[in-house]
């Protein structure tokens, strides 16, 4: 059997980046706590033996108080040797789980990270005495330089069980924990830094409110900065003048036909990347040069502001707004998370407490918040007639996120416990960490996106051919017509829209509808369901009940908004 | 007592305060305790969000930010 080594600790003390430096894998690491809400596994390799490396979500104890908590402790019990990562900047409060896990008689080893930063505040630990007291071996470390990881890993072979520490009660571990820091632990007085400063402005509400709308109006600038910077003269050079001369010559090649409309589109008609529908054209150029170039500018702009530290605070900020709609202050996370991708932002669902936080949490992500495909199909669909209809669908997002959010708090059971949240010390963002987690976020969208994308392209063309599609569409122009003043046509494209909502897009510009018959059907596109693989990930974070009760009102929303929007935009 | 008790809650903003005692349920007192809120530490609150809104506090050397209604069931004196 292969040794398993789990890494346990706080949140936020960098666990995941010691992960990344023991197994070379890679794993997203941030400036809040609760970045990983899953493991991950790794493998490295100790004097040739093989063992496997564990990284599990932070946890404060080993009694757990969300699921992510649980997962960590669920962990623990396949556990060969544990490595507790340790935050030296706040050695008491870390104690707690460090005398909880020495008391299990597991092997142990801790690693004293951000050995640097206390340093830097004043804090002096005596790693020595630590470790005669612990009677583990203790490691200063700065993962994110690699300081001390070598020697981590040398010593792992010395990890033992503690023979001295006993199973106590909460306030044994107090004393004990007090003794120890009056023994190991000296800190320095020191005068407010301009860190202290910008953390003050940031939090206190007389300026931090006006700097959150700052804030988060110059993150949304640099997302579009540099997402139509890619698109002007990167992606779309490419696509334009590279790649579209050699489809003209494939369409040429393969004449009229079958296999012409899947791969290319229509034969004989002019080739157009969004609506031509063809796997090669629009399915290949709507991931690539839609979507991606926002994708690569979102999680990148992202990445600053997660590893800044300044997520926390925007989430002290907002909490009341949140709780309100039966949340609190961590619901923003979720939220910006799913911007980019709803996946993500459905997993990180977990930090909350409650079943019936996260049932918000979860269900006014899927209703209201745009992933970047969803945003790609607003603007490319609505932005030719101006920026009036492109506000309207978000006006309608933002009233639908409150108004559901107040109703689902007053209407469904369960607590809503308060925000209880650790703000981080302020860290200057490392360029390199950003453009790494950057990439591995761009990587899984592709991973994710494309082979729907195809899949979806070939689906629909197939179905057209055989005429299902259009049986389909007339069979239901009725409602479509009588309800929400729409083609019959465009039941298609809420269909496509399940698979890939940027596929819809071309669809809907294909059949000839006006600007505001296009934003009832926009609107009902972002929130009648998510896609597949949102859908699937719900699934499994909500349990198949609460799914189907998500998923039969985010069918009911988007009728009653379909029939809304209808009235005020079309009238009767 | 000769010291004034009060409220966390009541504290005005950056006045350091030493916690005497935490009320509330177990689960609620072992949560604020693993954190590092124990009775004998100093705390200072840093600031109050609007409209009842959380408090964030600064305890031995870290930030925290916590509900109102957590700041009204810890009960602390003044230095």
């Amino acid at each position: 059997m292969i040794k398993k080594i789990i890494l346990m600790g706080n949140p936020n003390v960098g666990k995941s980046v010691v992960f990344s430096r023991l197994t070379g894998a890679n794993v997203i690491a941030a400036n809040y706590p609760g970045t990983t809400v899953d493991y991950s596994k790794g493998k490295m390799r100790i004097e040739g033996e093989r063992v496997e490396i564990i990284d599990a979500p932070g946890t404060y104890s080993l009694v757990p108080s969300n699921r992510a908590e649980e997962v960590s402790v669920k962990m623990l019990k396949e556990a060969d040797i544990i490595i507790n990562v340790v935050d030296a900047t706040n050695l008491e409060r870390n104690l707690y789980l460090t005398l909880e896990l020495l008391e299990r008689d597991i092997p142990t080893i801790i690693a004293l990270n951000l050995w640097d930063e206390a340093k830097h505040l004043g804090i002096y630990i005596d790693n020595n005495e630590l470790e005669k007291i612990l009677d583990v071996p203790v490691v200063p470390t700065v993962a994110l330089t690699g300081e001390g990881i070598k020697t981590l890993v040398s010593r792992l072979k010395e990890a033992r069980s503690n023979e001295k520490i006993k199973p106590t009660s909460d306030e044994g571990r107090w004393i004990e924990i007090g003794s120890i820091i009056n023994k190991v632990e000296k800190v320095e007085h020191r005068h407010h830094s301009f860190r202290d400063i910008i953390s003050d402005l940031t939090i206190k509400p007389a300026t931090g409110i006006p700097l959150a709308f700052f804030i988060i109006f110059c993150a949304f600038w640099l997302v579009r900065l540099i997402g139509e910077n890619l698109i002007n003269y990167i992606f779309n050079p490419i696509f334009n003048q590279i790649y579209l001369p050699w489809i003209y010559q494939l369409s040429d090649y393969l004449g009229p036909g079958l296999l012409h409309k899947i791969l290319i589109g229509e034969f004989g008609a002019e080739i157009n990347f969004i609506e031509s529908l063809g796997i090669l054209t629009t399915g290949l150029y709507i991931p690539l040069a839609a979507v991606l170039p926002y994708i690569v500018s979102f999680y990148f702009t992202l990445s600053i502001l997660e590893d800044s530290g300044y997520l926390p605070r925007l989430a002290t900020l907002v909490d009341n707004i949140f709780h309100r709609l039966g949340m609190h202050g961590h619901g923003i996370i979720p939220m910006f998370l799913g911007l980019g991708c709803n996946v993500p932002g459905a997993l990180s669902t977990r930090t909350l407490e409650t079943r019936k936080q996260r049932f918000i949490a979860a269900t006014l992500l899927a209703i209201c918040i745009p992933c970047m495909a969803q945003l790609a199909m607003v603007f490319g669909v609505l932005g030719r007639f101006g920026i009036y209809y492109i506000g309207l669908v978000f006006l309608t997002l933002i009233i639908l996120y409150i108004v559901i959010g107040l109703l689902m708090n007053k209407f469904i059971k369960g607590e809503c416990p308060e925000i209880f949240l650790e703000i981080p010390h302020y860290r200057r963002p490392s360029f390199k960490a950003t453009i790494k987690k950057t990439w591995m976020r761009i990587r899984w969208f592709l991973k994710e996106a494309i082979p729907y994308l195809f899949l979806g392209v070939l689906f629909i063309n197939i179905l057209y051919a055989i005429g299902v599609l259009q049986w389909f569409g007339n069979l239901v122009e009725p409602i479509m017509t009588g309800l929400f003043g729409l083609p019959g046509e465009a039941t298609i494209a809420l269909i496509t829209g399940f698979l890939r909502k940027d596929l819809a897009v071309g669809m809907l510009l294909s059949f000839d509808m006006s600007a505001l018959q296009l934003v009832i059907a926009v609107t009902m596109l972002t929130i009648y369901f998510p896609c597949v693989a949102t859908f699937t990930v719900l699934i499994k974070e909500l349990g198949l009940r609460d799914m189907i009760k998500s998923a039969a009102l985010m069918i009911f929303v988007a009728i009653i908004v379909g029939i809304l929007l209808r009235i005020i935009l079309l009238g009767f | 007592m000769d010291k004034k008790s009060k409220l966390l809650a009541n504290v005005h903003l950056d006045e350091e305060v030493r916690i005497i005692a935490i009320e509330g349920g177990r689960g609620f007192q072992s949560k604020l305790r693993i954190m590092g809120i124990r009775e004998g530490q100093k705390i200072k609150i840093i600031s109050r969000q609007p409209f009842h809104g959380p408090i964030t506090v600064a305890i031995n050397g870290c930030q925290m930010t916590l509900g109102r209604g957590m700041t009204q069931r810890i009960i602390v004196e003044e230095l």
